[in-house]
């Protein structure tokens, strides 16, 4: 078994050996992180531009450090401020990149396929999709796996995995219902009618409209973030409503497995999709979230940008 | 293209013999083996150290400690390769500062996985010392590196390799050198 992809645009583009080989992979990459050095020359010599046509901190912060560790020459390129404001299509900011060196390019874009166009476009860089539109956000999704699988004696075969929240806006559902499922987990959708695609069957997962049921039995409960506008927009009533039918507190966490993991993507909203004890308890991943998201960046790096086929 | 065993170059007990040999050479170059640890590079490497570090208990009643060292992500040809090597995992639970290390390896060729492994080496500690134990030295070096303990010089040429198999991972202990043929249609 070896990896033979040069880019990850969705997390469907993957087999399940293979996402079992990244996943692996990532064990290792972790390894380093708890090292007094955790720089290695891998990808010594590489320029990887992130390029971030929406605001995004943790996402671009851990590509950027997994880049580092990986030893990769590192830009940042922020569409505000940048040659985008001034009219620059995206075709041209693809070859602009590619004129000036780049190996791999990692973009996140409010529009969705924009990973796939650049693709497209770029002779020789490696694509990697951190998030587009309400679309898909694999990293996320492989990080997510990554967290309860290792926690799990590597397998989430039979597991059942609630996620709660905002779905129709999230980009990050999508991949991670595609993820958890293609490693053998059980994945049901909660959440308010008006925060709910129409066809949540599509997903391959299962809506249930009373949290309480759709978190019985979970191993684990996945809060989405819930996007304060959205009140503004009469999606929900207010936060305070919010939190009281499905944020997730310790009283909902009771009706899932004993010990079952409480996961977000971040950033979080305490007393919105989720009470502080919740979030700051001893079952809680968030954190560990974070730190995986390093190592399985790192994985796909390396995987993804080795020498050209022969 | 296939690889065909050629030769068999040692039996087990042959093996099993030069691996005394450098146990006995460990303990002499050290004067003992105080503040010695073995650390085998992956993926043969490890069982050899392995070994190594049980005659040395056995002559000198006590173990030192052992580690494995994975030398891929300081490869020098990564950017040549596709698809990429797996990573295996480096595990060096003690710490190297002020340690003599012995580095242990199946086969010394071009030197090129020693210098990664020096490399990786330096970026978890600062030993006080660093040798080198390969079960066979069979030349061509392309970097000035040389072994401290060889179980054995093996004259070859650039077609050939030499197998070294383990028990722990290929069910028996046996060195042979193979060169390639081209496959019948």
């Amino acid at each position: 078994m070896s990896w033979m992809h040069r880019h990850l645009l969705d997390v469907d583009a993957l087999s399940r050996p293979e996402m079992e080989l990244l996943l692996d992979q990532a064990v290792h990459m972790e390894d380093l992180l708890d090292r007094p050095i955790k720089k290695v020359p891998a990808l010594r010599g590489k320029l990887v531009v992130n390029l971030f046509f929406e605001p995004s901190t943790r996402t671009r912060v851990s590509f950027e450090l997994a880049e580092k560790f990986l030893g990769a020459d590192v830009v940042n390129w922020a569409a505000s401020g940048s040659s985008t404001s001034k009219g620059e299509t995206l075709r041209d900011t693809a070859w602009t990149l590619e004129a000036m060196g780049a190996d791999a390019v990692v973009v996140r874009h409010g529009m969705p396929g924009v990973p796939w166009y650049l693709r497209e476009k770029l002779r020789k860089a490696s694509v990697f999709n951190a998030g587009d539109g309400a679309h898909a956000h694999p990293t996320q999704a492989l990080l997510d796996v990554y967290t309860v699988w290792k926690h799990c004696n590597r397998s989430l075969d039979g597991l059942r995995v609630a996620i709660v929240g905002d779905v129709l806006h999230s980009r990050v559902v999508r991949s991670d219902v595609q993820a958890f499922r293609l490693l053998g987990a059980e994945v049901v959708l909660a959440g308010p009618r008006t925060l709910m695609p129409l066809e949540t069957d599509a997903l391959g997962a299962v809506y249930e409209p009373d949290p309480v049921k759709a978190v019985e039995g979970a191993d684990a409960v996945y809060l989405l973030r819930i996007q304060k506008e959205r009140a503004l927009e009469g999606l929900y009533p207010t936060d305070d409503e919010y939190h009281r039918r499905w944020g997730a507190d310790e009283e909902l966490m009771a009706r899932a497995k004993k010990g079952a993991f409480v996961m977000h993507p971040g950033p979080i909203n305490r007393g919105v999709e989720i009470a502080s004890a919740v979030a700051d308890g001893p079952n809680s991943l968030i954190l560990d979230q974070v730190r995986s998201g390093v190592a399985v960046r790192m994985a796909l790096l390396y995987l993804c940008m080795g020498g050209m086929e022969a | 293209m296939t690889w065909q065993e050629k030769a068999r170059v040692q039996t087990a007990q042959e093996m099993d013999r030069s691996l005394r040999r450098m146990a006995h050479e460990i303990v002499e170059r050290n004067k003992g083996l105080d503040g010695v640890v073995l650390v085998g590079i992956q993926r043969r490497g490890v069982p050899l150290a392995e070994r190594i570090a049980k005659l040395l208990e056995k002559f000198e009643g006590m173990l030192p400690p052992q580690g494995k060292l994975d030398i891929t992500l300081y490869r020098d040809d990564l950017s040549l390769r596709y698809p990429q090597p797996l990573l295996r995992g480096t595990d060096v639970p003690f710490d190297l500062s002020g340690r003599k290390v012995v580095l242990v390896d199946d086969v010394l060729y071009t030197g090129r996985t020693v210098r990664a492994a020096l490399d990786a080496l330096m970026d978890l500690g600062r030993p006080a010392s660093v040798q080198l134990a390969v079960l066979v030295d069979r030349g061509h070096r392309e970097l000035p590196i040389h072994a401290d303990y060889v179980g054995k010089n093996l004259p070859t040429s650039h077609a050939e390799v030499v197998e070294v198999r383990v028990a722990e991972i290929d069910g028996a202990d046996e060195i042979w050198i193979c060169e390639k043929v081209e496959e019948q249609a």
